[in-house]
């Protein structure tokens, strides 16, 4: 689960570099660019409930 | 357009910025006094020394390579072309900042500020690890970050990286803005501090076996609180210097960006003492003295482009936002951050450049500020998070980076020092710990 957290923020940031680069309108750039900021925070509660889970266990 | 930032200075604008430059170590001694006082007694002299020997450290090995990779605005970089368009991604500068004259010049300023800057950037993941993380691995750890993680994102905004060229490239408002380093130097550091405290975990005895927080007060309150205004005479510096050199700021904005520093302190930290007082009846000495950092934090990157009044705001909202993120971190995520370093300067941080694209008025175009704001967010957390985490996680496999568990009953100052920062006084009760 960590892993998979750590690649979807790489995921969210490559999405909004992506975004910046070959969306000229306004629009769609930012609703791509919120997109990728979107999945970063997925991938930062995955990464959080990870170390959570490794806690609990090591408790 | 971005802002001119490699201005050619008159010696009155050389000799004032000089002058700044050496109020930013204050800065460092004020978050090291705050880490030191919020952790054990008996951790105290290794908190004090950590700092030192971090701090020490960050400055050789950003001589060493740092400057390298981070370089300055109008000098070489190297580019990745997307499209038509060059993505100036990390600088191209010989090791031992060889070639490079020392003087009265610009770039020679910037050097200066940025060894103090990066020595504060390594002071803050101090505060997350406070109690557990051992003395060797903590300057090997601050080794990573000033040799690469801090030069490579310092270049992406203040060396004419692919942050700064936005507005030129993309017409993102005047690309990305952070005049005394919100990003740069402290969410760079706070979200080191978040990964230091994953890898390390908790301090012995912080949670129950239902996972239940105790409370381990902090040590010293007069330390913490003589800490906030240190800090804030170096933040005075740190943020006139940094405007000056990275965005292109003139003297006649010195004042203004005093004005908003203390007022988005002196906001958050009465937001903070308000908070408390309602929630538990009486003001919390160390949740006020985060509150103030988060305010100083937040205050950096707009500091020479807002008014007076939204300065208060950020300030308001750093105070309240800091108080938050420590409860969430504390008592839902578990993690076990003493100097509330996340909090104050990842959280403070990101709220700090977020305010840039609300509140700035810059010079010509804005449009699009906020969103070159938001890129520069995602850049930190979906790259400089992973990078700073995948580093340290590393590190932790060939140099184990959290004390043993005799060490930290016994105490990081016996432990790993050889003797107490207060040999005379009873230090070693265990009342604070859960059994």
């Amino acid at each position: 689960m960590k892993i998979a957290g750590f690649f979807l923020l790489l995921a969210g940031g490559a999405l909004v570099l992506t975004a910046v680069a070959l969306l000229a309108l306004s629009l769609p750039r930012t609703g791509f660019v919120l997109a990728g900021v979107s999945v970063e925070v997925i991938g930062i509660v995955l990464v959080a409930r990870s170390h959570l889970l490794e806690q609990g266990d090591r408790r | 357009m971005t802002l001119p930032a490699s201005p050619t200075f008159s010696e009155a604008s050389t000799a004032l910025c000089f002058v700044l430059i050496l109020l930013v170590p204050f800065a460092g001694a004020g978050i090291s006094l705050i880490n030191a006082g919020l952790g054990r007694s008996r951790s105290a002299a290794h908190a004090m020394t950590g700092s030192l020997v971090v701090i020490a450290t960050a400055a050789v090995v950003y001589f060493v390579c740092g400057f390298s990779w981070q370089g300055f605005e109008g000098r070489p970089g190297h580019l990745l072309t997307i499209g038509h368009t060059g993505w100036n991604w990390i600088a191209a500068e010989p090791f031992f900042m060889r070639g490079l004259e020392i003087s009265g010049s610009p770039v020679s300023l910037a050097v200066l500020l940025e060894v103090f800057c990066v020595g504060l950037a390594a002071v803050i993941p101090l505060g997350a690890g406070a109690d557990r993380w051992r003395l060797g691995p903590s300057c090997a750890s601050t080794a990573l970050l000033a040799g690469w993680t801090y030069p490579l994102f310092a270049h992406w905004v203040w060396g004419g990286g692919w942050l700064a060229q936005l507005g030129t490239n993309y017409g993102l408002g005047r690309g990305f803005v952070d005049a005394g380093g919100s990003s740069s130097i402290q969410v760079v550091g706070g979200l080191t501090a978040l990964s230091i405290a994953w890898i390390v975990g908790p301090r012995r005895g912080k949670y129950s076996a239902q996972g239940m927080p105790a409370a381990i007060p902090a040590h010293n309150a007069a330390f913490v609180l003589f800490g906030c205004p240190l800090a804030l005479v170096g933040w005075l510096g740190l943020n006139s210097a940094g405007a000056m050199l990275f965005s292109g700021v003139g003297v006649e904005r010195v004042a203004l960006i005093a004005v908003n520093t203390v007022l988005a302190a002196a906001a958050a930290g009465l937001t903070a003492a308000v908070i408390t007082r309602v929630r538990f009846g009486k003001p919390d000495a160390s949740l006020i003295a985060n509150g103030w950092m988060g305010g100083l934090v937040a205050s950096s990157a707009g500091c020479a482009f807002i008014k007076p009044a939204a300065a208060m705001i950020v300030g308001i909202v750093a105070g309240g936002l800091v108080i938050f993120a420590i409860e969430q971190l504390e008592f839902e995520l578990k993690v076990d951050d003493p100097g509330g370093a996340i909090s104050v300067h990842a959280v403070g941080g990101i709220w700090g450049i977020l305010a840039v694209g609300l509140f700035a008025q810059l010079p010509g175009e804005n449009s699009g500020q906020l969103l070159a704001q938001i890129v520069g967010i995602a850049a930190l957390i979906g790259f400089v998070l992973p990078m700073t985490y995948g580093l340290n996680w590393l590190l932790n496999r060939f140099y184990p980076q959290r004390v043993t568990t005799d060490g930290e009953r016994q105490g990081m100052d016996l432990h790993e020092l050889g003797a107490d920062a207060y040999p005379e006084f009873v230090t070693h009760t265990e009342e604070f710990i859960q059994r």
